[in-house]
């Protein structure tokens, strides 16, 4: 898997906000993350604990806001999370779905002190 | 004093960045590159062979080849006529923008049409690495089954097109083709689909037509 490059790049992402604003360290980080991206929580975390030692964000902590699939089917309308072995709209059939939630991969924000 | 600081920033914009410069490469040396992803063993290697061999004299191509470890894929296609760089991952399962932009520097891209970039087999992670190329195509083979687009929706939405390769195969293996494409249908609506077996050489001309329609179309839009 390729948490350690993700963590990597949050970690970039994380001091390159904080640099120039008097920032003491990073106290929180919250992460936005859907359902349709691959990533393991626990392994991010593992690889944080490791690659923040020494930098502003030095034991952070991580916060994990996981996003569900939610499609909006293009025939009907109805907005439905899809099941694991049918994407159609439960309510039509459709197949013409564009997908509203769920491949979120962002960080959101950062909590700093002076 | 404590504040929060926002970011919104998407958390591989880095790699996103460099795989922007790698295409902006490509376009000044008119090379139409494509990301070829798939699981072990669905036959992109295969495909590379043939697609080598069936456009020998209509373009000149040349491979990057991602594996974990080995050069064997990078000697198969040098065998069948191509200039190969093997990259040698190490152990990372999947390419990256900085891995193909040190791969670029090593060929001569002035003398080329087509750039393969052959990456590690993996339907997980190469989805989130953008690597530069201006297309991408997912190799899926009939013996993997055909629960692959639900099961791995992340790189079945994000290509340009979808081989479905070892169609002689059907035959001898319970595959609901009509459940793949369903799956495949609102996952990546419309998207390029060929049926074929590198086997067999059944379907493979529809694939290289189209390939070669790519490189003519791109080459026509960025010529100097």
């Amino acid at each position: 898997m390729h948490e350690l490059a993700v963590t990597e790049s949050i970690l970039e992402i994380a001091v390159r906000h904080a640099q120039g604003k008097n920032v003491g360290r990073i106290t929180d980080l919250y992460l936005v993350i859907g359902q349709w991206s691959s990533i393991v929580d626990d392994s991010v975390q593992f690889y944080w604990d490791i690659i923040s030692d020494g930098t502003l964000a030095k034991g952070a902590t991580l916060h994990f806001r996981r996003v569900l699939v939610v499609l909006t089917c293009q025939d009907c309308g109805n907005e439905y999370q899809p099941a694991s072995e049918e994407f159609a709209c439960p309510n039509c059939g459709g197949t013409h779905a564009r997908v509203k939630t769920g491949e979120e991969f962002q960080l959101e924000a950062i909590d700093v002190e002076d | 004093m404590s504040q929060r600081i926002p970011v919104v920033e998407k958390i591989l914009s880095a790699n996103d960045r460099l795989a922007a410069e790698n295409q902006s490469s490509l376009d000044a040396a008119n090379v139409f590159a494509i990301n070829m992803m798939a699981s072990p063993g669905a036959g992109k290697t295969s495909l590379i062979e043939q697609t080598l061999k069936g456009l020998e004299g209509h373009l000149r191509i040349a491979m990057i080849n991602g594996d974990i470890a080995t050069s064997f894929d990078a000697d198969r296609a040098q065998a069948a006529g191509a200039t190969a760089i093997q990259i040698n991952t190490g152990g990372d399962c999947h390419l990256d923008a900085v891995m193909v932009q040190s791969a670029l520097s090593q060929l001569d891209l002035g003398i080329l049409d087509l750039l393969v970039i052959e990456n590690v087999g993996n339907l997980v992670c190469p989805a989130d690495f953008k690597l530069g190329t201006h297309k991408s195509v997912l190799v899926a083979s009939i013996p993997e089954g055909d629960d692959k687009p639900y099961k791995y929706p992340g790189m079945y939405r994000g290509v340009n097109a979808v081989v479905i390769n070892k169609i002689d195969l059907l035959p001898y293996v319970p595959f609901r083709m009509d459940f793949f494409k369903k799956g495949i249908e609102v996952l990546n609506p419309g998207v390029t689909q060929f049926e074929l077996s590198c086997r067999t050489g059944e379907g493979l001309a529809g694939w290289l037509a189209w390939l070669e329609g790519q490189v003519k179309e791109f080459k026509g839009i960025h010529a100097k």
